[in-house]
């Protein structure tokens, strides 16, 4: 048997965040918990090279044979961006909160709180075998829970109750679900969960449709879509910076993986016979949380509405069933993943500076801070998907592969895209242009970024960057993913109308 | 098609061709080092970026000589650089395509470009921020020659987008200025309404030809169905209307002027507000296939050149006069590209006299405000023609070069369109018409208001000459503003014929009667300022006035009032019926369900007394309510 | 021969008598001795329909409902002796910590 490189990536920052609850000195625990999520990093990119190379990586060990449930790991294209994304931001967002607020517990227990979610979110995205990835995805709201109460802000005990609930909720429907797919499965001579054993498994008519709609509504929790998105913005509001990115950036990004992994993958009749819902339903999503984003007063709010935005679009593009669409939402949850880390941990950078996320308490921060401004500044180009940065590539492939089969949808769904250049370029006015006002003077001068904070902005934007010039190999690592569910689905892209004379 | 066959295909790049990605790559290189190095490039970054775009002007020149070398059939030439993705069917590349129409285009922005980066060392030799300046300025360059060398659709609109934040950042350069940073908000979010015509049109390209790629567009547009062919000239035309500040996008472009006069000069009159002209013409066969789209070109551009004419007339900001005017202009290409194959080659040869003029104008009113303590009030100017000389001689080429007086630039690329929209349709040409009278009418009120009559100018004011590093790009550029215009009369369309599948028309240096036409209405135009602005003195403050033209025209025909009525206060009022909707309806429910859930365990809570005698009894009555349902079942 | 229903009614009224004393008893030590009640005329029962049905099945029942009391008389006479010890009372409402 060849080394359990998956089981390993995820008990690695398992194993050190467990052990950060030993008592230990704070400069000691912050080192230690640094040095595993670099370590986990590390073995991520070897799985990554592993997985380019060809390598089988899937582990299968019988688990619970009651239940036909087996520890089963593997990755695909989307798995492993989504792994990469996790182990990439985990380490910055240590560095980004190396002092966390001060009143609550220390930075030990924020340090092994991260750890803990970061090694449960890579095994929920590693996860071949649906009760497992149950297991896991309910796990993760745990460290969650606790990193939102134990370091937020003034209302975090409402927020943190708020979240778990929504969470729990869908979780639960979603436990009928799965429930449900193991009797169904056992009925036709297939008592498991594995996926692999679930494929052959047909989950037809009305039984089909309610199984994958206890599903959904656990994923549409999670990506928050309107209307059961609430708990995010508070959730984002209450809590710190690093808390927020992990939560928005990898912990939301568990909906659209789900319904791509689950309910595409388990219910394709099913999930056809709800697409034109969801596909309104997204542009729904789309508009509101750009509207939301225009009328947010609070930083933390407005990053965390411009997502409930870009998971519409997301969503738009897994329900319109083509390989161009499908690639763009996979590639935008990775892109997503690092422009909302910039803008969540600028903000931070701010708010530790005037101890306040209204947008009131700004005013002509460019002229005492330039770096700090042109760092936000560049974070909200990409946030509005400015052309140059990676979003721009994954929202134009949904729009363009969305076109192709809803021109109508598409052009309403275009409207957040104007409202996105409203919500960030109105926000940089209000709060880094205009003259210097006293508050932005007394706490901002001489206090521009300070080099680490620079140090931690340079990967994230370097990786937008990158991703918007050279796209190509990562589209190349997700689009086997969206081409196999299509595949399994069983629909193909619209050819072109017309045939190009040569 | 007959016309299509004529489109030579592009041959692959050898030589020198395989330097013209730096054209676009040093510009762009040159901004991100200006920015990552910070002060350290504070004392050396305005000159690297002008060389940087010197280099550029020195390929555009070389492809330009290797293009006239070349045999017609085989100038135009692709570079492909790499693949930027691929997906599905699709396959997007970074290319490049030389051919005749984008090297004019790489040669204006490129030259107006660098005679401009050397006019803003003097312009903004003061300006604490100025290597910031230059790499916006550099990043402005790179983005549209991104734009005007793309092969393909995608790759023009990231240089489409590039160009707008360059203006988006030069706009609110003064960032200060609460002014300039709403200006640049405005300009950027009104240039993506446009951008949803762009991503829209290339979306329907990729759905119906498989590829966004110049030829392959191309080839396929005579094949579309009409309807499909109409909306992607109609989301073009939104596209360029956004950019290109036709009406109704038109509101940003005067706003704009907010930005340091170098940027109105470069971005706001020479180059990126013309990206409209050349996306309609570089569509040209999509336009073809789509007569009502072609129709609604021509409308927007008549709309525009009588609108930006309008506000041209009555405006006192000498920035936002001319900003109205090149509105007006842009109308003229637009209504040429409009017109079809009669009209390319006239749209971009107004497009490139327009460009030199223009910039020769703005960088001359950047002159006059340097000199008058950044004033841009022309009711403060006057008899500054004896104060600075050169300044106003070269204005005056300039302001000739646009009314249209014989032989200066103006005059051949005007006169052509106005000819060519006689021939497509009276109206029209009436209508082109009158903008030319209107258009001598207000450029003259400005030189009247600015250069003559008495000195009205406030105390403390000391007008005086720019500097050299200033008044040497007005000189050049004044030059070409005469000239330009006669080098390419009979040389431009022969030059494009290969590359729009035109057929040239013969031109003739006598003036046909739709030039004495024009002629005569210029003058007439030129009288009408002289009975009104140039006899009187000219009060200082702006006289109150009920006319409504007037009134319409300051207030830049209400564009903003429309907008705000329209669009802004809806989505303001949507903004915060979500706000409410979430924190008043949807948390609501859901805190009420807990409510309710919390309420429900008060109440449930009673039952639990503590006494063992009452839950004794409890469990009688359960076993009594067991016993009864079994009796009941066994009876019935 | 008596009608072995006769011992099924005496059951019945034995643990009638018994759930009464139960609720309307306040002292544990009645209260107690009639939840013995209760558990005899089960014992009563279970004998009586062993001789109805002719097997022992009901028999052997009994004895394990014997233990079973016993057992629980041990424990429940333990907590009565204590809570008579801390409180000087044996009525069952004034034992009421297992409200909430």
């Amino acid at each position: 048997m060849t080394f359990p490189w998956l089981t390993f990536l995820g008990l690695l920052p398992l194993v050190g965040g467990l052990l950060l609850l030993l008592p230990m000195g704070k400069g000691a625990a912050r080192t230690l918990g640094l040095v595993f999520s670099i370590a986990t990093l590390a073995v991520a990119a070897g799985v990554t090279v592993l997985h380019v190379t060809g390598a089988d990586l899937a582990v299968q060990v019988p688990w619970i044979r009651a239940f036909g449930a087996w520890w089963a790991l593997d990755v695909d294209g989307m798995g492993l961006a989504m792994v990469l994304m996790t182990a990439i931001l985990t380490p910055l967002v240590l560095l980004a909160e190396w002092e966390p607020p001060a009143n609550r517990w220390g930075a030990q227990a924020f340090f092994a709180l991260v750890l803990i979610l970061e090694g449960l979110s890579l095994f929920v995205f590693m996860a071949n075998d649906v009760l497992l990835f149950y297991l896991f995805f309910e796990a993760t709201l745990i460290p969650t829970y606790f990193l939102i109460v134990g370091f937020g802000g003034a209302r975090r005990g409402y927020a943190a109750v708020k979240f778990l609930l929504f969470s729990l909720a869908g979780g639960l429907i979603m436990l009928a679900s799965v429930v449900g797919v193991y009797v169904v499965g056992a009925s036709q001579g297939a008592p498991s969960y594995l996926l692999q054993d679930l494929a052959s498994v047909r989950f037809d008519g009305d039984l089909g449709r309610w199984l994958m709609l206890g599903f959904l509504i656990a994923f549409i929790v999670k990506a928050p879509m309107v209307p059961l998105h609430t708990w995010l913005p508070d959730a984002a509001e209450n809590s710190t910076p690093g808390t927020a990115t992990l939560l928005v950036g990898v912990l939301d990004k568990i909906g659209t993986f789900g319904m791509i992994k689950f309910c595409l993958g388990l219910f394709p009749e099913a999930s056809l016979w709800i697409t034109p819902f969801m596909v309104w339903f997204a542009v729904v999503s789309i508009i509101w949380g750009a509207l939301g984003a225009i009328g947010s007063r609070n930083l933390m709010r407005l990053v965390s509405y411009t997502s409930v935005s870009h998971f519409g679009f997301m969503v738009l593009g897994i329900y319109a069933f083509t390989t161009t669409s499908m690639t763009g939402s996979i590639f935008y949850m990775l892109n997503h993943g690092f422009s909302t880390a910039a803008m969540f941990l600028v903000v931070g950078y701010l708010a530790k500076r005037t101890g306040s996320y209204d947008i009131e308490a700004y005013g002509g921060v460019q002229k005492v801070a330039p770096v700090a401004a042109g760092v936000l500044l560049v974070s909200g180009l990409a946030t509005l998907s400015l052309p140059g940065l990676a979003p721009f590539v994954s929202e134009f492939m949904v729009i363009a592969g969305t076109w192709s089969r809803y021109p109508i949808v598409t052009a309403v769904s275009l409207l957040g895209v104007v409202l996105a250049a409203v919500y960030i370029l109105r926000m940089y006015q209000r709060t880094m242009t205009g003259p210097v006002t006293d508050h932005t003077a007394a706490h901002f001068t001489g206090r521009d970024l300070t080099g680490l904070e620079k140090a931690i902005m340079v990967p994230i934007i370097g990786v937008l960057l990158f991703l918007g010039f050279v796209p190509q190999p990562a589209v190349q690592l997700v689009e086997p993913t969206a081409q196999a569910t299509l595949a399994y689905v069983g629909t193909t892209d619209p050819a072109p109308v017309v045939k190009g004379a040569k | 098609m007959i016309l299509l066959e004529t489109i030579a295909e592009p041959v692959a790049a050898t030589g020198m061709f395989t330097w013209a990605w730096t054209m676009i790559a040093v510009p762009a290189v040159v901004a991100g080092l200006l920015l990552v190095a910070g002060k350290l490039s504070d004392a050396w970054g305005h000159l690297l970026a002008t060389a940087a775009v010197f280099w550029s002007f020195a390929i555009a020149v070389c492809l330009f000589a290797e293009q006239l070398l070349a045999p017609a059939t085989e100038r135009a030439v692709s570079a492909n650089l790499y693949t930027w993705f691929t997906v599905g069917q699709w396959d997007f590349q970074v290319g490049l395509l030389v051919d005749q129409l984008s090297i004019l285009f790489a040669m204006l922005i490129t030259g107006v470009g660098g005679l401009i980066h050397v006019y803003s060392i003097g312009y903004m030799s003061h300006d604490p921020r100025r290597r910031r300046f230059f790499a916006y300025l550099n990043l402005f360059i790179a983005a549209m020659l991104l734009l005007v060398l793309a092969d393909n659709y995608l790759v023009l609109f990231v240089g489409w987008e590039g160009v707008g934040l360059a203006s988006y950042l030069l706009i609110s350069f003064w960032q200060h200025r609460p002014a300039a940073a709403a200006a640049g908000t405005k300009a950027f979010v009104m240039n993506r309404v446009g951008d949803l015509g762009m991503l829209m049109a290339i979306s329907t390209m990729l759905a119906m030809f498989g590829s966004s790629k110049f030829t392959e567009v191309n080839a396929g547009a005579a094949g579309t169905e009409p309807m499909w062919a109409t909306l992607i000239g109609l989301f073009l035309l939104l596209g360029a209307c956004g950019k290109s500040a036709q009406v109704p996008l038109q509101a940003w472009l005067l706003d704009a002027m907010e930005g340091p006069t170098p940027v109105s000069a470069l971005i706001h009159a020479a180059t990126m507000v013309t990206a409209g002209v050349y996306l309609v013409v570089r569509s040209h066969a999509l336009f073809e296939a789509a007569p009502i789209a072609q129709l609604a070109v021509v409308i927007v551009a008549t709309v525009t050149l009588l609108a930006g004419a309008w506000i041209g007339t009555s405006q006192d900001d000498i920035k936002k006069v001319l900003a109205g005017s090149t509105m007006s202009q842009i109308g003229y290409m637009m209504l040429a590209a409009g017109i079809g194959p009669a009209g390319y080659a006239f749209a971009i040869f107004h497009l490139i006299t327009h460009g030199f003029f223009k910039a020769n104008m703005f960088l001359g009113a950047g002159s006059v405000m340097h000199g008058m303590n950044d004033d841009v009030n022309m009711r403060h100017y006057g008899g500054l023609s004896k104060a600075m000389k050169v300044t106003f001689l070269t204005f005056a080429m300039g302001y000739l070069a646009i009314i249209g007086f014989p032989f200066f630039s103006g005059y051949f690329s005007k006169d052509h369109i106005i000819e060519a929209a006689f021939a497509d349709n009276t109206f029209i040409g009436i209508c082109a018409l009158i903008g030319a009278g209107i258009t001598a009418f207000y450029m003259t009120r400005l030189m009247l208001m600015t250069f003559f009559g008495e000195e009205r100018w406030l105390p403390g004011v000391h007008p005086h000459e720019s500097p050299k590093v200033m008044t040497i790009p007005l000189i050049v550029l004044a030059v070409f503003s005469v000239g330009i215009g006669a080098v390419m009369n009979f040389w431009i369309q022969t030059w494009l014929e290969p590359a729009l599948g035109i057929h040239a028309h013969e031109l003739s240096l006598v003036p046909t009667p739709v030039g004495w036409m024009t002629m005569a209405v210029v003058a007439l135009g030129v009288v009408a300022a002289w009975l009104v602005f140039g006899r009187s003195s000219i009060p200082v403050v702006a006289p109150a006035t009920n006319n409504p033209v007037t009134l319409a025209g300051r207030n830049v025909l209400f564009g903003d009032q429309v907008n705000d009525f329209l669009f802004v206060t809806p989505a303001v009022a949507l903004a915060s019926a979500v706000d409410t909707t979430d924190a008043k309806g949807i948390d609501t429910a859901v805190d009420g369900l807990g409510r309710a859930f919390l309420g429900l365990s008060t109440q449930l809570r009673r039952l639990q007394t503590g006494y063992a005698r009452s839950y004794a009894l409890t469990m009688v009555v359960g076993v009594l309510l067991v016993g009864a349902v079994l009796i009941l079942n066994l009876v019935g | 021969m008596m009608n072995p229903e006769n011992y099924l009614i005496l059951a019945a009224i034995l643990f009638v008598i018994g759930a009464l004393g139960v609720m309307l008893r306040r002292n544990a030590l009645i209260a107690f001795l009639c939840v013995e009640l209760m558990l005899n005329a089960c014992n009563l029962a279970f004998v009586a329909g062993s001789h109805i049905t002719g097997t022992l099945d009901g028999q052997t029942t009994a004895f394990f409902v014997m233990v079973v009391a016993a057992a629980e008389v041990v424990v429940g006479l333990a907590i009565i002796v204590s809570i008579y010890k801390t409180r000087r009372s044996t009525s069952v409402d004034d034992a009421n910590l297992l409200k909430l």
